[in-house]
C-alpha cells in the first residue's frame, strides 16, 4: 500500500459558472481516518465524488491510492464508497444485497458480510426498503467493507441517524479498521460526530481547503489567547490569527503558531470543535463575493 | 477485564482518559500484574473511537512500565500499583487538607485556592515532562 491515500493538486470542479471546489491541494496519509468537515454546500460531496471517480475534475489532478480514480476494475475494487443517505435497493432483500455484492466484487469477503449481518440482527429476507435509517446505513457499510477496500469513502454517513444508531455505526466502522488495514475518508458537517474517530482533519469552507493535518498536530499548533487589548495588538510576528473578538479592554484570539511568552497573555488549549469553528467563522468574516451570489 | 468509558465533555483527550482509567484501576486493585487489557478491537467496538487512540494509550502505559504487549496475544499488566501507593494516600491527603486550611486562613477563597493548586500542579507536571 502506498503511504499516501489521496493526492490532489490544484483540483477544481465547476458546474457551469458555479465553482464547487476551487484549487484544492491536499495530501492525505494512508492508514488514517480522515474527517472532512465543513458547512453544507462547502464542496465536501464534490471532493468525495472526485475521489471515487463519479466526477471528473474541471482542472487540476487527483490521485487515489496512486492511481486515477475509477481508472479500471482493480482501482474500483480497492475503493469502497457509501453515498449520502446510504442508498440501497428498496425492493431487494438484505440477502439479495449480499449476493449482489458477492457477484460484483472480486475481493468480496462473504464471512465478514454474513457475520456483520448476524451481529446487526438484520433479517436476510427483509426488503431493504423496510429497514430503519440506522439499519440501512449499517447494510450499506456492510457492503462497502465486505468488498475489503484499501480505502473507504463515506459521505455524511451519520448525519441522518439518531444518536444510538450513530454510535453503533461508528462502532462497526472502528471495529473494521482495527482489524483490517484500511484508510477511511468520511465527511460531516458536525465536528462532534468525528472528534473521537478521526486522526486527520480537513476543513473545507466555501469550496476552499482552510486547514488540513493530523488532529494531534493541529491541536498542538493552535491556542486560544486571552489578553488585554494593548497586549493583543503587539503579538509577535509569525503568529497567524485565525479568529479574534474584542471588547473595549480585552481580546480573545485563536492563533496558529508558538504561544507568546508575554505574561499578560493567558494561553489556553483549544478543543477540536472550537478550532474548526474558528476556521469556519474566518470564512464567514471574509466572504468570497462570487460564491455568496452563487450559493 | 475492565471496560473503558469516555467523557466527551471533560476536556481531557480520549487517549489520556484511557491511560488514566488503567492507572486508576491498577491503584484500586481492579487490575494487577498478569491481567489482560481489553483488545484494541474490543475497545473501539465499544466506545467508537479511533484504534490509533487506544494504541497510543497502550504505548504510553508500556512506556511507563505498567503494561507489556505480547505479539498476537494482547496487552498485559506487568506491575501492581496498589500496596505502597494506597498506604501513602492518607498522610498525603492530611498534608493537603492542612495546606488548604492555611490557604483559607491567608484569605484565599475557594476559587483562588483551586486556581493556585491547578496552576502550580500544571507547571510542575510540565517541568517534569
Amino acid at each position: 500500500m502506498t503511504s499516501t491515500v489521496l493526492k490532489a493538486g490544484g483540483l477544481t470542479k465547476r458546474y457551469g459558472r458555479r465553482t464547487a471546489l476551487a484549487d484544492c491541494t491536499l495530501t492525505l496519509p494512508a492508514g488514517r481516518v480522515v474527517g472532512l468537515v465543513g458547512p453544507n454546500g462547502a464542496g465536501k460531496t464534490t471532493l468525495l465524488h472526485l475521489a471515487v471517480g463519479l466526477l471528473a475534475p474541471s482542472a487540476g489532478t487527483i490521485e487515489v491510492l496512486g492511481r486515477r480514480p475509477a481508472a479500471d476494475a482493480d482501482q474500483l475494487a480497492r475503493v469502497g464508497f457509501v453515498a449520502q443517505d446510504a442508498p440501497v435497493y428498496a425492493a431487494l432483500t438484505v440477502g439479495d444485497h449480499l449476493r449482489l455484492g458477492a457477484h460484483t466484487n472480486p475481493r468480496w469477503d462473504q464471512r465478514l458480510a454474513s457475520e456483520r449481518v448476524r451481529a446487526l440482527r438484520l433479517d436476510p429476507a427483509q426488503k431493504a426498503g423496510r429497514l430503519s435509517g440506522g439499519q440501512r446505513a449499517q447494510l450499506a457499510l456492510t457492503l462497502a467493507i465486505a468488498k475489503r477496500p484499501d480505502l473507504l469513502v463515506l459521505d455524511e454517513p451519520v448525519a441522518s441517524l439518531d444518536p444510538l444508531a450513530r454510535r453503533e455505526f461508528l462502532q462497526g466502522l472502528m471495529a473494521f479498521i482495527a482489524e483490517h488495514d484500511a484508510s477511511v475518508i468520511l465527511s460531516s458537517h458536525l465536528v462532534s460526530d468525528l472528534e473521537r474517530v478521526c486522526d486527520h482533519l480537513v476543513v473545507l469552507v466555501d469550496s476552499h481547503v482552510r486547514v488540513a493535518g493530523d488532529v494531534d498536530d493541529l491541536l498542538a499548533a493552535h491556542h486560544r489567547l486571552v489578553a488585554p487589548r494593548a497586549a493583543a495588538a503587539e503579538l509577535p510576528p509569525g503568529l497567524e490569527v485565525i479568529e479574534q473578538s474584542h471588547t473595549d479592554r480585552q481580546s480573545t484570539l485563536v492563533v496558529r503558531g508558538d504561544a507568546p511568552a508575554d505574561p499578560a497573555v493567558v494561553v489556553e488549549q483549544i478543543g477540536l470543535e472550537d478550532l474548526v469553528l474558528a476556521y469556519l467563522s474566518q470564512g464567514a468574516a471574509t466572504p468570497d463575493p462570487v460564491l455568496e451570489v452563487t450559493r | 477485564m475492565i471496560e473503558f468509558h469516555l467523557d466527551g465533555r471533560s476536556g481531557i483527550s480520549p487517549y489520556l482518559q484511557i491511560v488514566q482509567q488503567v492507572r486508576q484501576a491498577m491503584r484500586l486493585g481492579l487490575l494487577t500484574a498478569g491481567d489482560q487489557l481489553p483488545t484494541v478491537k474490543d475497545v473501539v467496538a465499544r466506545v467508537a473511537i479511533n484504534p490509533n487512540t487506544v494504541l497510543k494509550a497502550y504505548r504510553e502505559l508500556e512506556h511507563e512500565g505498567l503494561v507489556a504487549a505480547r505479539q498476537g496475544v494482547g496487552t498485559f499488566v506487568t506491575a501492581t500499583l496498589t500496596d505502597e501507593s494506597l498506604a501513602a494516600h492518607e498522610p498525603l491527603r492530611k498534608e493537603l487538607a492542612a495546606w488548604i486550611d492555611r490557604a483559607r486562613e491567608a484569605g484565599l477563597d475557594t476559587e483562588s485556592i483551586e486556581a493556585l493548586f491547578t496552576s502550580t500542579f500544571r507547571s510542575l507536571i510540565e517541568e517534569s515532562a
